[in-house]
């Protein structure tokens, strides 16, 4: 007899289980979320070589990395939010590790984002997947494709004089998730959970306001949505152990079952 | 007369690139203090307290009286030509790429006689005006000029060793975003540069003034961010060697003192800004530069720092730009000795409050961009390594001449 983690490894290495990479590489020009200039802002990532094989340290090479919890592709804590400031085991040390593996189910955004650049997700097009690929399981991780991370430059933020401009859930949408379908976390390939917009709805970046303080997770600035099917994939996404920290960035993969 | 200058034929490959030998630099402590008025382009002199007497060369006593009281002062500079002469041969190997080199004697209007350089227009017993510049050993020489301004005056090859004139020379702005870039732009091609390079951070960000400065022409812009030693490395690997200017207008302003916020935040992205930025670029473009001080007509010349005058003066309410002014100073003064005999000036030019959004809440006056532009470019004609741009910040740096501990109590008075 096989185990689940024997058959698991089989599938691995035959190919039959792929690994999928969600992550954007962390360069120093990719963009970061722009507050107004008053408040602080999200440190972009930074690596300076402390030496390369070079009279700094003559057989090794290695960089110093700087860059804020929100930084490149990135996870949200319950404590990012002050609507999730006392929610138990809401920091990236003490949420349950069993929480950064588990199901994820992929919402197919493209038409809708590609048509309105502030196009919201509505309960509507939920259902109008569920009528198609069945009930959002509980605890399982929703992704919003949208294709906006093969946006590049200037266009990925979509910044004019009146703020962003990106897809993102309407306050209800993200509500029915949390409450009617009691999600574990939600994610984008946007800059973040919420539409560029999100400042102008009530509340106010409302998947952040509830994800959060209901204790779930966000993760955004993913890329490569399109390689995961709607249901089926299992999602592994720990961020880093950083004492009470808000979020962080990560590694995000997803094991995707080939067909067949 | 003059012959205008041309702008440089592309270079020969084939040949070595001239390498810059210094001037001879030693001087005594009173010639130093010469070079200090040479630096912030002041023809002064020494006035003796006691008995009135103006005297040159520097001493260390007055000639007359003996009186150890003198005091440097703005002296007029007008004087009269008695005698010239020419030196055609020297075993020092700066002068000997120069000869002849033309001298004389000017008697000055104000009494004492000096022996100086000559323009090339300057014969026989003309008038002239005398100018105070320093060298590329960062010392003082002493030109006189005809009274009169004569036509292509500041192509003369004695004058233009003396000064970083921006005609035929290529020049890097590293802040594209900042306010007054586009009225520098503008200005530096107004005097002859023949390019424009202006870097441009976050190119992921919206950037209004892009079709502005494309309007212009002979501007290029591109991507530069001095807090990312990877985009500075870039640039310098693609322009370094064609850079014969660079204005460093980088920085990151926010109002606030160490007690402003409960964070160094703010306080590290100026200084990674203001400071950090400033040696990213010195360790790249700084090092191309300054072996190409004598690279013929468009060699490189001047490395000019924008700094708030409260690197010198801290300013009430902007505390973290005084403490990121006074580190960057301090960093371009190390830069200005290491460079000091490339033939690249290190200029600081400290500016008053900006007419920007950061200094919005200030009563004026204030420094807008063209004033800036303006500054810097005559600055930069005038050779000069220290310069200050609007009102505030000629006020602070003579306050601050006079006696630093003095402005820097009566700046921070409640």
């Amino acid at each position: 007899m096989t185990g689940i983690l024997a058959q698991l490894s089989g599938a691995l290495a035959s190919g039959r289980v792929e690994i999928v990479d969600l992550t954007h590489r962390l360069t120093p020009d990719f963009p970061v979320m722009v507050l107004p200039p008053e408040f602080g802002q999200c440190a972009p990532f930074r690596k300076t070589e402390v030496s390369a094989y070079d009279h700094r340290g003559p057989a090794w090479r290695w960089n110093e990395i700087t860059m804020n919890e929100h930084t490149g592709t990135h996870f949200d804590a319950p404590s990012h939010w002050i609507t999730g400031r006392d929610v138990p085991d809401g920091a990236t040390d003490s949420i349950p590790v069993r929480n950064f593996v588990g199901p994820v189910v992929v919402i197919d955004f493209t038409a809708e984002a590609a048509a309105d650049e502030d196009a919201l997700l509505e309960v509507a097009h939920i259902q109008a997947w569920e009528d198609l690929h069945g009930r959002i399981p509980a605890d399982c991780w929703v992704f919003l494709r949208t294709d906006w991370s093969k946006r590049q430059g200037a266009a990925y933020l979509n910044l004019r004089e009146d703020g962003a401009h990106s897809p993102g859930p309407s306050p209800e949408a993200i509500r029915f998730l949390v409450e009617e379908r009691d999600i574990r976390g939600f994610g984008t390939e946007t800059v973040g959970t919420d539409a560029g917009q999100a400042g102008h709805l009530d509340p106010p970046y409302p998947a952040h306001a509830t994800l959060h303080g209901a204790g779930r997770y966000g993760l955004q600035c993913m890329c490569d949505l399109d390689r995961l099917p709607a249901t089926g994939a299992v999602l592994l996404a720990a961020p880093l152990k950083i004492e009470n920290g808000s979020g962080s960035p990560l590694r995000v993969l997803a094991l995707v079952e080939k067909e067949g | 007369m003059t012959e205008p200058l041309q702008p440089p034929p592309k270079k020969n490959p084939l040949k070595r690139t001239r390498v810059p030998v210094s001037p001879p630099g030693t001087r005594s402590r009173a010639a130093t203090a010469l070079a200090v008025m040479a630096a912030e382009g002041r023809f002064a002199l020494q006035h003796c307290a006691d008995c009135g007497r103006i005297q040159y060369p520097p001493r260390d006593l007055c000639r007359a009286c003996l009186s150890g009281a003198l005091q440097w002062r703005d002296t007029d500079p007008m004087g009269q030509l008695v005698a010239e002469t020419a030196i055609r041969a020297t075993p020092d190997t700066h002068f000997r790429d120069r000869l002849p080199i033309r001298i004389g004697t000017v008697l000055l209007d104000a009494g004492p006689s000096l022996i100086c350089r000559l323009h090339g227009d300057v014969s026989g017993d003309d008038r002239v005006r005398v100018i105070n510049r320093i060298d590329a050993a960062g010392q003082a020489i002493l030109l006189a000029l005809p009274l009169k301004e004569v036509p292509h005056m500041q192509d003369d090859p004695a004058l233009r060793a003396l000064s970083c004139d921006p005609r035929h020379r290529r020049v890097l702005i590293t802040d594209a975003r900042a306010p007054e870039a586009p009225a520098l732009a503008r200005a530096l091609l107004k005097a002859g540069a023949s390019r424009v390079f202006l870097g441009l951070p976050e190119a992921w960000k919206p950037f209004p003034a892009r079709s502005e400065l494309e309007d212009i022409g002979n501007c290029s812009i591109m991507p530069l961010d001095v807090t990312d030693i990877d985009s500075v490395r870039e640039l310098a690997a693609g322009i370094g060697g064609k850079t014969d200017i660079l204005i460093n207008n980088a920085r990151f302003i926010r109002p606030g003192g160490a007690l402003a916020r409960p964070d160094t935040i703010f306080a590290r992205q100026e200084l990674d800004t203001g400071c950090l930025g400033l040696m990213r670029l010195a360790q790249t473009f700084g090092r191309a530069m300054a072996a190409r001080g004598e690279d013929g007509v468009n060699n490189a010349t001047a490395w000019v720092n924008i700094l708030p005058i409260g690197a010198l003066v801290p300013q009430p309410g902007f505390g973290l730009s005084s403490a990121t002014g006074a580190a960057a100073l301090a960093i371009s003064h190390g830069m200005r000795a290491d460079m000091r005999g490339s033939g690249v000036r290190v200029m600081n030019l400290y500016t008053g409050p900006m007419d920007d959004e950061w200094h919005q809440e200030l009563p004026p006056p204030k420094v807008t961009p063209s004033a800036l532009a303006r500054a810097i470019v005559s600055a930069l004609i005038a050779g000069q390594e220290e310069a200050t741009a609007g009102e505030i910040a000629r006020d602070l740096h003579a306050r601050w001449r006079d006696d630093p501990a003095l402005a820097i109590r009566e700046a921070l008075a409640k």
